[in-house]
């Protein structure tokens, strides 16, 4: 006993000096989730800003999951519907995943500054109805638009049609290319009903009905759907992308495109960054202006936004690092750095500084700059409308068949039709 | 009375001593363990019963069985019966029977086209096309090279252990070995092109993607089914062939009068096993195809997954009655597979 009692008396000072000089480390630290996808080096950049933000605020630490884009859509709709998700996260899918968002407001020092600058971005995430929740921020705005090798057409000797060309207009042209300089992909679309979506706007699809229901199967998506279905057929597209794999699977041609297998690649904005890592000065390549078609020349928008979720144990924390990620200066280095059309309405006014964009880079990025400009309202409307992923779902898959070769034409847009109405009910029923 | 026991046991050295103690501590723990459990277990033995003790042994198992197995088995025919886009089974609507009416509302049942949910057909098709393939392939390569390695050829334990290593490896890691061979720049089209022909894209022909699909599962799997077929094969006994031998019997008549007579029990097992696995195909054909080309190779397991997961509205209530379907298919094949085991015995 006489021995043991100066041990104990030492542990239990030991244990009391860990308390008092511990300071802030030894008080509670929250700990916040956030899980994150990256097409570029955006999630690089995030680590960066979320370490400086908790330099600053050593009570929160940020855990960044970074995630296959695959997880985003399959794994954390459940983690959410289970109520196990993250606080945070940055998704695409703004509209389906709405019922799981946070409202900040209460939260939030300066809403004010989130309507201003985030305003019309803010009805992509919010829950039916509702007009007035805050639940996060866009990490950018994209356009899709074509990325064409210019190294190509040049060794091809064939002249890149001009800025108000339409589709047939370029289907010829880097059919002619991609014959001389054997490049199997002539033309390559994402396996994505968002990136045909562009193609059926510029082809006058409607999309909605008088009613503002969906009308999907008009005339101007039948006129972009025989587009894609006779490209394939006559090999401007290659059966490799839209016809390898089955169901919503997304295939994109980023790899091919990056081996200069592709002569035109109608991707998006987001893949600028990608691009210029990857690519470097193997080859030039250049962004172009949307082809046009009867219903114009328009991109179709897009984006991702870090939204923040009701499953999260600490809204307070999280409507904090929300609002230093938000906030112009953070933001402005972010879009910078990432390479990113900006999605804030502010910076966008002011514009954004690419100081490490190549010169390939920062030209693309003004074209899609200006493409984001004349993005027609349909093109706003259908991306905005909270049940656009069972429509762009329905027509991937179908197409998909009828490219493959297993249906019509004819039966894909009864099968398109049949899936969203039935999607759209089984989503409903309560 | 001499200690014959010890008399006749050879002195130890002092490694085998050391390593006796060794083995003494370290099983130690465990033999503490184990006693601490006796003195209650005397105790329920007492209350109900020796022949009982049977049963108390057997619960922790039931309760896992019951927690991992029959447990999902029963949320996913309470899934199958409700509908809506809710987790959790107490928020979904009951619908009865209605997601069952809604896959089998089909025109002809052999025509997918004309089913409500022909991507459902479509896996069924696929499923049973593949598992016709690739069963009888599978059947047909593992016994010929069952008989191969039964032989008194040199190299045989080496042999015997390169066609099971495929057996070993992940199903993911198989397929994506084989896409990276079978790919449009792959090894097989830079074989191909060497050889001056034209480069073939795999995976964009439905009938080529649904033979690669068949080839890649028999490839992986054959060193299991054909390890059956050897212990089998061991198993006849010599002197039958040694009697054919001496009535010099052709090697033809020996393979079908003794060996596949003798050996069938064993090709039901094998058989009745690779269509309960084949059935449940999923990992390798969606790393392989993904499905595709459009549905040539969508298989039951894909779609299911894909109505449960993959769609932005994630179908639980059809996806687990699609499960339930499938579960009744398995069911009956497993109990053909009791059923020839049983014959096996007797």
């Amino acid at each position: 006993m006489r021995a043991a009692t100066p041990v104990f008396t030492s542990l239990v000072l030991s244990l009391l000096a860990a308390t008092a000089f511990g300071g802030p480390v030894a008080a509670e630290t929250t700990t916040l989730r956030m899980t994150w996808y990256s097409d570029g080096n955006e999630g690089e950049v995030m680590a960066d800003l979320l370490k400086r933000f908790h330099e600053q605020n050593k009570d929160i630490d940020i855990v960044l999951d970074q995630v296959p884009f695959k997880a985003i859509n399959e794994t954390l709709p459940v983690q959410l519907a289970s109520g196990q998700g993250p606080d945070m996260a940055r998704i695409v899918d703004m509209g389906g995943l709405s019922r799981y968002a946070l409202d900040m407001r209460p939260f939030l020092k300066d809403p004010t500054y989130w309507e201003t600058n985030f305003g019309p971005f803010l009805e992509w995430m919010r829950p039916p109805g509702d007009a007035r929740a805050i639940p996060g921020f866009m990490t950018q705005l994209t356009v899709t638009g074509p990325f064409v090798n210019k190294t190509l057409f040049e060794q091809a000797g064939v002249a890149m049609p001009g800025e108000t060309s339409t589709w047939e207009d370029w289907a010829k042209a880097v059919k002619e290319v991609a014959d001389k300089v054997q490049a199997p992909f002539p033309l390559a679309l994402d396996r994505s009903g968002h990136r045909f979506y562009a193609l059926a706007v510029s082809q006058g699809t409607q999309g909605f009905g008088a009613n503002g229901e969906p009308e999907i199967v008009d005339e101007g998506f039948k006129r972009a759907a025989q587009l894609v279905y006779d490209w394939h057929k006559s090999g401007i597209m290659s059966k490799e992308l839209w016809g390898s794999v089955s169901g919503t699977a997304y295939r994109g041609a980023n790899d091919e495109f990056t081996n200069a297998q592709v002569v035109m690649y109608l991707s998006g904005s987001w893949q600028t960054g990608q691009f210029a890592k990857t690519i470097g000065t193997a080859f030039d390549w250049v962004a172009v202006a949307n082809p046009c078609g009867p219903g114009g020349c328009s991109s179709m928008p897009g984006g991702a936004g870090l939204v923040a979720f009701k499953t999260s144990q600490h809204p307070t924390e999280v409507a904090r690092v929300m609002e230093y990620l938000a906030s112009e200066p953070v933001l402005a280095e972010f879009y910078s750095r990432s390479l990113f059309v900006p999605g804030h309405l502010g910076l966008a006014k002011k514009g954004i500084d690419y100081p490490t964009a190549s010169p390939e880079a920062a030209a693309a990025l003004k074209v899609f700059t200006l493409s984001a400009a004349k993005i027609s309202p349909i093109a706003y409307r259908t991306q905005g409308y909270g049940n656009s992923r069972i429509i762009f779902n329905a027509v991937i898959s179908r197409l998909g068949q009828a490219v493959s070769g297993e249906t019509s034409l004819e039966d894909a847009y009864k099968r398109i039709t049949a899936d969203v109405t039935q999607q759209i009910a089984e989503r409903n029923k309560k | 009375m001499p200690d014959i026991a010890s008399a006749s046991r050879p002195a130890r050295g002092m490694a085998s001593g050391a390593l006796a103690t060794l083995g003494r501590v370290l099983v130690l723990p465990v033999d503490v363990t184990m006693r601490l459990f006796d003195p209650p277990m005397r105790w329920m033995q007492r209350i109900i019963g020796a022949r009982r003790m049977a049963y108390v042994f057997l619960l922790p198992n039931f309760i896992f069985f019951g927690l991992f197995v029959f447990l999902p088995i029963g949320i996913d025919i309470v899934f199958a019966l409700t509908g809506g886009t809710a987790l959790f089974p107490s928020q979904r609507p009951y619908v009865g029977g209605d997601q069952f009416a809604y896959l089998f509302d089909c025109g002809s049942y052999l025509d997918p086209a004309t089913c409500r949910e022909d991507r459902f057909w479509r896996g069924v098709a696929n499923t049973a096309r593949f598992i016709a393939f690739q069963v009888t392939a599978m059947v047909l390569f593992s016994l010929v090279t069952a008989l191969v390695l039964n032989m008194k050829i040199r190299g045989r334990g080496f042999f015997r252990a390169v066609y099971f290593f495929p057996v070993l490896l992940s199903p993911v890691v198989v397929a994506l070995i084989w896409k990276w061979i079978l790919q449009r720049d792959g090894l097989l089209n830079a074989a191909i092109t060497t050889l001056g022909g034209q480069k073939i894209l795999f995976f964009v022909d439905p009938g080529w993607a649904m033979f690669w699909a068949v080839f890649v599962s028999v490839w992986a799997h054959m060193g299991f089914y054909t390890l059956i077929l050897l212990a089998g094969l061991q198993a006849i006994p010599a002197d039958l062939y040694e009697a054919a031998e001496m009535d010099a019997t052709p090697r033809w008549r020996v393979l079908t009068r003794i060996t596949l007579p003798l050996l069938w029990p064993n090709m039901i097992v094998v058989i009745v096993l690779a269509l309960i696995k084949g059935a449940q195909t999923f990992d390798e054909v969606f790393v392989l195809t993904g499905g595709g080309p459009g549905t040539a190779t969508l298989m039951i397991v894909q779609y299911i997954y894909e109505t449960a997961f993959s769609g932005q509205v994630q179908n639980f209530g059809l996806a687990a009655a699609a499960s339930v379907v499938l579960g009744a298919v398995l069911f009956v094949l497993t109990l053909l597979q009791f059923a020839a085991a049983r014959r096996k015995e007797v």
